[in-house]
């Protein structure tokens, strides 16, 4: 089974993280990259479902340079091979644009399989398995919180606001995974030293037949156009339990009107 | 005016809060026209009717809820073509989200996902890294789709009567491609729904046990309020996934969130901290929950919570 994951290099959460002044894109050079903590799980799905079934897993990234780091990390957990698109045209593209080029990218790599985290932890837009979906014309397995493969048929569960539906399709299909479907593994020394000597393949926009009038900034469907640091909140009181701690809490609820 | 589309969130006909935020903010920018999807409308018109939507499009093929969101974005694209609406409203679940990413697609339109506000000129107000930074946006291709979170904007009643019109669609084959074979609601009981109740009560790691989230319910309880977790508790299967909040969990805004044992990660902050009052109960002094409280007790939440329970009792 082809199986392409998607991972994207975002700023590490725990840094402050900002947009720059003067384009109000992300300023990715103020914080550390690191792979998006949700795709590590997309990563750990497709090796699991490539260690039942077969094939080969391809590691897809759209990103700066620096990206490639966030590759390496995929490889060494034991993804086969990477593709990193990479191109300045490609700065400040937003979601719908970031659809169009990696779907370009994977009718280059053509794929059984799709598999993306549920969200990035910067843009947290959550919206690319279906736009993917979409302009693929291949069923939309989002969410999932399990995922069974037999044959050419794909069942998930996909985690809803109220629980779970259970889904039935047809492969290729787009897969996106939640942080309950699996426990990532941590790359082993082994896995490190092997992951720089497999393929890895750099492409620009020229190479996979990205119209460079559709990405970037200035062709972007959408526009930030201004930013704020949020105003920081009042601290409030903070007391210390020394047996009436349930009381006092309670009369400042009183004092709010909450009882 | 403008026509303004809204989907209804609604499970087998009852109608999201979330929905009548939506219909609120489209009030402010045109006329808001509701579009119902699936079999029930007619147990939720009254209350369609009462929050402003001067029409209704009732798509009641049950077929468009059988299969994951792509049926919804079809017949979406099919009313903005079919009108001239000014922009389309969903909620910011993730659902919304994915509705609003496969209409983005469709007819070639920029997307705003996850919007707290919506002024002039359809701008939607972001409130990014986990609250840090406060963003505007705009659409500059297409129509504006705007994703906007529960719970942003305060609900507001203005009876209309709404011009009613059946509508349907021929779905593609491709929005058929992924069909739900079962769809499993998982108990709620009788407290109310998490991203809709004015309080909201949540437990952390710790509370240490599955059992020991009794000490949760009785203190959301005594406040009829919603009970929460973080994902260190839902993770460890204390509790069902679905009451997580956070940036994997559900986003909440009510009027008080008490955190019980929960240190306040980033994460868990996402989706709470618009909260408009914040409690905390947590042993540790140090813990970055403190940061964002308007009232907090440092001390063992065995201790505080019941104590907290049992005085509330007392005093209603
Ligand atoms: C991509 C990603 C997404 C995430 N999404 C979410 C999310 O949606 N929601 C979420 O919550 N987290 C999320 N997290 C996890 C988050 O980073 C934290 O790990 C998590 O919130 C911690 O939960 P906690 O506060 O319950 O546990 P801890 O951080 O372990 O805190 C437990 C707290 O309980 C206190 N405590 C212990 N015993 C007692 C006692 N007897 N009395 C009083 N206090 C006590 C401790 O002092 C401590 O402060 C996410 C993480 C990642 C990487
Ligand atoms: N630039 C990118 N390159 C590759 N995959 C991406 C990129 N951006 C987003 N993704 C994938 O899409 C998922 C959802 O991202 P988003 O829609 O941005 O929240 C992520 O978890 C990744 O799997």
């Amino acid at each position: 089974m082809n199986i392409v994951v998607c991972v994207k290099q975002v700023p590490d959460t725990e840094t402050t993280r900002t947009l720059k002044s003067d384009d109000r894109t992300l300023d990715r050079a103020a914080a550390d990259g690191v792979l998006n903590e949700l795709d590590e799980y997309a990563v750990e799905e497709a090796l699991r479902i490539k260690e039942a079934h077969g094939g080969e897993v391809t590691v897809l990234t759209m990103g700066p340079d620096k990206a490639t780091d966030t590759i390496r990390k995929a490889l060494s957990m034991g993804a086969d091979k990477a593709v990193h698109l990479t191109d300045e045209a490609l700065v400040g593209s937003d979601a719908l644009q970031t659809s169009y080029a990696i779907q370009q990218v994977l009718g280059r790599t053509g794929f059984d399989l799709v598999v993306l985290g549920s969200e990035s932890t910067d843009a947290r837009t959550g919206v690319l398995a279906a736009m993917l979906a979409e302009r693929l014309g291949v069923p939309q397995l989002s969410l999932a919180n399990k995922v069974e493969i037999d044959g050419s048929s794909i069942r998930v569960q996909r985690q809803t606001d109220y629980g779970y539906d259970k889904v039935e399709a047809t492969l290729p299909a787009v897969v996106s995974v939640v942080e309950k479907i699996n426990e990532p593994r941590y790359p082993s020394f082994k896995g490190i030293m092997a992951a720089k000597k497999k393929p890895f393949e750099t492409l620009g926009i020229a190479d996979a037949g990205i119209d460079a009038a559709q990405v970037g900034l200035a062709n972007a469907a959408t526009e930030v156009v201004d930013f704020a640091e949020a105003p920081p909140r009042e601290r409030g009181q903070i007391v210390k339990d020394e047996g009436e701690g349930g009381v006092a809490a309670a009369e400042f609820l009183a004092s709010k009107k909450f009882i | 005016m403008a026509e303004i589309l809204v989907l209804v969130d609604h499970l087998d006909g009852e109608v999201k809060k979330v929905t009548l935020e939506l219909l609120t903010l489209a009030r402010r920018h045109g006329e808001p026209a509701a579009v119902w999807v699936g079999p029930g409308y007619a147990a939720a018109k009254d209350k369609l009717a009462e929050y402003g939507a001067a029409k209704v499009y009732e798509a009641a093929d049950e077929e468009l809820t059988s299969y994951v969101v792509a049926p919804k974005a079809e017949l979406l694209a099919q009313l903005v073509a079919d009108g001239s609406p000014a922009a389309v409203l969903v909620p910011a679940t993730a659902e919304g989200k994915e509705v609003a990413g496969r209409l983005a697609v469709k007819i070639g339109s920029g997307v705003l996902t996850d919007v707290v506000d919506v002024a002039d000129g359809f701008t939607g107000e972001h409130s990014i890294f986990g609250g840090s930074v406060i963003a505007h946006a705009k659409v500059k291709t297409g129509l504006p789709i705007i994703a906007v979170r529960p719970n942003a904007v305060s609900p507001q009643p203005a009876p209309a009567t709404p011009v009613e019109e059946q509508v349907s669609v021929t779905l593609s084959d491709a929005a058929k491609a992924a069909k739900i074979v079962e769809r499993v609601v998982q108990e709620k009981g009788d407290r109310p729904e998490l991203t809709e109740a004015a309080v909201v009560v949540s437990g952390g790691r710790g509370v240490g046990g599955a059992e020991n989230f009794k000490i949760i319910e009785d203190l959301a309880d005594s406040l009829g309020a919603a009970v929460g977790a973080s994902r260190a508790a839902t993770d460890a299967g204390w509790y069902p996934h679905q009451f997580q909040v956070g940036q994997t969990g559900k986003t909440v805004s009510p009027q008080l969130y008490i955190a019980v044992g929960i240190s306040g990660a980033i994460q868990h902050r996402a989706g709470m901290q618009t909260s408009k009052t914040i409690v905390a109960i947590n042993k540790d002094p140090e813990a970055p929950i403190f940061e964002l409280v308007d009232y907090g007790v440092v001390g063992d939440l065995f201790q505080v919570a019941p104590q907290l329970t049992e005085e509330i009792k007392k005093r209603k």
